[in-house]
């Protein structure tokens, strides 16, 4: 992992204040923040551990654990609500038997909502694998996932 | 043509490009924002390349540069705004508008317009009347609109720079170089009457009147594109279809305060908007409008763009800027000196929103006069609003100030589909509340909605039918700010928490007589003692609904009641004896086999096993409509007694 972080963060050379580009690269980098990447930014950037913590922990982006292979997002927008986000919720987690905010043990799935994605005229909308999905009917989702899962 | 090396170029650069573009007979442009996307418009454009391509045209548009002559072409552009209809392709010059396009039309639409010079009708909008709107003209979604904003929005290619220099594109700047002092520059902001599009309303022309005085340096522009408002997409779309209207935006107000460098801050959710903007800015530095010696006047301008990393709060000019120097966003606690006073890296900081950067170009090349006479008084111009919700025609529009809201709705809106009835309009997102039928004849602008309880904010508004329970939707936006307050002070923190859970239980059925006195004064304490925005406005959607909406409330305590059926705790669904035909489908749908029932016999819920997840009543057929949903709760029958046998 050392070589691949500092392979990220090189060009980042005495800019402390680019810590939030710096935990967004780290992240997509290795698909989440572990506790050693942290560490390893604090070092690189000469500010103490619990800053870099705090400010990765402060914004939703940054996850710390490992995630799914294949991430659904299910978009709980104001128009989104109104038509029904909470019941493609359900149906979302009985079919992939995940509680939003969770990753399957095998670490196929992970399942979470988001505030708004901006595609409200579509709303109800979910997101498989950056594939924006509208108008989401609950008992179409199995050939949504269909669809936009890896293989 | 290469370069703009004086402000006299930029209009022989909008010729240059003009004419180019002019040699192409035919254009299909395609939108490509992120609503069309989802359905599937790339593949709609690739198709376009394919097919024209074929006929032997050649479709580089680089051709065009070099003088020579093209029978057709295929653009993206960014959004139309109409995107319920997407994917949405328009055929130049004759403006034909195309509706729900999908990649196997392509190859029908190419042969009507190119072989039998007719149009595609099954792909017409159809207007309410039956009959066909052929260009955007006459789609009522478009023709009460007044676009200025969104004016280069669907019409050019947010990707290539040469297409806004053939809209008059750098004029403005061009013009303020050569003839303008900032002091003059920010008198016709002022005379504008341009207020700040984020939603405070503050005028601009004053903020940037501080920023000019502001003694310390360096001096930063910064946009404020963190649009983190749940049903908003108004400042993504103009990023991602005119992202250098922006960025000219930002290099006058940078030469009115004397700025030499520029952060766009943009939402993490965002990532087109970031590619287009990023495009933007590279192209604008090689055609010497941006970066170093802009126009060859020896004036300096450059811009970064910062992503953000979710948090509603950053919204905040002060949590803004302090994201940006990579610490967590938390908005500095009053009294505090202004972000044009201190502000990024502790320097003058002038910080505007997408659209109020967007506007200014328009605003210098005709005139503050030109953008008063549009609008109110006391709000000039126009409103750019992401209309969404139980709304037939969903989508981006652009409206002058003063216009009604049930203009809105209703004309442009087209209503609420399939026979429902209105019920509310939402504006301001978490900040803002929810109006009632009898307040559809407010004007839009920012002091009337503000006198009605609600915001303008930037710019959602979603519209709420009868089947809304406008209990859930106070938890709901509760629910939002309570996630997203930054935990700094008391007021917020806590005060939302308490809210949220008194909400929690009245929509479970447990909330008490007493709970509506508690909601108003707590939320009176929330708005009186919170640091920032976002607390001091948080409770917005609760008082408003209270206001107007007391009686659903009181259903929700009194009569465990849910008139809207939303909330699952108060509500069950049964089979119509005489309506169920027994089909099975339910029985076959339902994820905890509640429902039972042989084939053509009338088929039973099982309210002890009922999650009320409603797809039942989903899939029961329109025709027979059997399953209904009803509040207060059936009682679930107390278990027999069975008699276990010795």
């Amino acid at each position: 992992m050392e070589e691949r972080l500092s392979a990220v963060l090189s060009p980042y050379e005495g800019r402390k204040d680019a810590l939030i580009p710096m935990l967004q690269k780290v992240q997509e980098e290795l698909g989440y923040l572990p506790e050693e990447a942290m560490m390893a930014i604090a070092k690189f950037t000469g500010t103490p551990e619990s800053h870099v913590y705090g400010v990765a922990t402060f914004y939703a982006q940054f996850y710390f654990s490992r995630r799914g292979r294949n991430q659904t997002k299910i978009c709980t927008g104001t128009a989104c609500h109104v038509k029904g986000a909470a019941r493609v919720k359900d149906a979302f987690e009985r079919e992939l038997g995940l509680a939003c905010g969770m990753t399957s043990e095998d670490y196929e799935h992970s399942l979470e909502t988001v505030a708004c994605v901006g595609s409200c005229a579509l709303a109800p909308v979910v997101v498989v694998n950056d594939h924006v999905h509208g108008q989401v009917e609950t008992g179409k989702i199995d050939k949504i996932l269909e669809q936009s899962i890896k293989d | 043509m290469q370069k703009v090396n004086s402000p006299a170029d930029v209009a022989k650069m909008r010729d240059y490009c003009q004419a180019a573009f002019a040699r192409r007979k035919l254009r299909f442009l395609v939108c490509a924002g992120t609503g069309c996307i989802a359905g599937g418009s790339l593949e709609v454009y690739e198709e376009f390349k394919r097919v024209i391509s074929e006929r032997g045209i050649d479709i580089n548009v680089d051709l065009l540069f070099e003088g020579q002559e093209s029978e057709a072409g295929t653009v993206t552009s960014g959004c139309h705004g109409f995107c319920q209809m997407g994917p949405l392709v328009r055929v130049e010059p004759m403006g034909t508008f195309y509706t729900k396009v999908k990649a196997k039309d392509v190859e029908e639409i190419v042969t009507a317009t190119m072989d039998e010079n007719t149009v595609v009708e099954r792909l017409l909008y159809e207007k309410d009347d039956g009959s066909h709107a052929t260009t955007e003209l006459d789609v009522d979604f478009y023709n009460r609109q007044q676009r200025i904003v969104l004016g280069g929005c669907g019409t050019i290619d947010a990707e290539d720079i040469r297409e806004y220099f053939a809209v008059d594109g750098f004029k403005a700047l061009a013009t303020i170089l050569q003839d303008l002092s900032p002091e003059q520059v920010i008198e016709i902001v002022k005379d504008s009457g341009l207020r700040g599009r984020g939603g405070g309303g503050f005028p601009a022309g004053r903020k940037w009147e501080a920023g000019r005085n502001a003694k310390a340096t360096p001096k930063y522009v910064v946009c404020n594109g963190d649009e983190g408002d749940p049903g908003a997409f108004m400042d993504r779309s103009v990023l991602e279809a005119n992202p250098q209207s922006v960025i000219e935006g930002m290099t006058i107000a940078a030469y009115a305060i004397g700025a030499e460098f520029g952060v766009v801050y943009v939402r993490a959710e965002y990532p087109l908007a970031v590619v287009r903007l990023l495009k933007a800015i590279e192209q604008a530095k090689e055609y010497g409008v941006l970066g170093d010696n802009i126009m060859g006047t020896g004036f300096n301008f450059d811009i970064e763009v910062f992503q953000g990393a979710g948090a509603f709060v950053c919204g905040e000019s002060t949590a803004l800027t302090l994201s940006i120097e990579g610490k967590r966003g938390m908005p500095r606690v009053a009294p505090r000196p202004r972000t044009t006073e201190v502000g990024l890296y502790d320097k003058p900081t002038l910080l505007n929103n997408v659209k109020s950067f967007a506007y200014v170009p328009d605003i210098i090349r005709e005139g503050a006069e030109w953008f008063k006479g549009i609008g109110t008084e006391s709000s000039s111009g126009t409103a750019v609003f992401a209309l969404t919700g139980n709304i037939v025609n969903a989508g981006l529009i652009e409206v002058p100030m003063g216009i009604k809201l049930r203009e809105i709705i209703y004309d442009i809106g087209g209503g609420i589909p399939k026979g429902g009835t209105f019920k509310a309009v939402q504006t301001g997102g978490p900040s803002g509340g929810c109006l009632p039928e009898s307040l559809l004849d407010t004007p839009i602008d920012y002091d009337s909605l503000d006198e009605a309880g609600s915001i303008m904010g930037s710019g959602g508004m979603v519209v709420m039918d009868e089947r809304t329970c406008m209990v859930d939707v106070a938890r709901y936006f509760l629910n939002f700010t309570e996630e997203e307050s930054c935990g700094q002070c008391v007021p917020c923190r806590l005060g939302t928490k308490q809210l949220l859970e008194i909400l929690n239980d009245i929509c479970a059925g447990k909330g008490k007589k007493q709970d509506i006195d508690l909601l108003i004064e707590l939320s009176h304490s929330i708005h009186g003692g919170s640091v920032c925005g976002l607390g001091q406005t948080a409770a917005n959607p609760v008082l408003t609904t209270l206001r107007y909406f007391k009686d659903e409330y009181e259903a929700h305590i009194n009569d465990k009641c849910c008139p809207a059926r939303v909330c699952k705790d108060l509500i069950s669904f049964r089979i119509n004896e005489d309506k169920c035909k027994g089909c099975t489908l339910c029985a076959r749908a339902c994820p905890v086999s509640a429902i039972s029932g042989e084939k053509k016999e009338v088929h039973v819920i099982d309210q002890g096993l009922c999650i009320q997840c409603g797809v039942c009543m989903e899939k029961c057929p329109n025709k027979f409509s059997a399953v209904e949903c009803v509040s207060p709760k059936i009682p679930v029958p107390a278990k027999e007694k069975t008699e276990v046998p010795a």
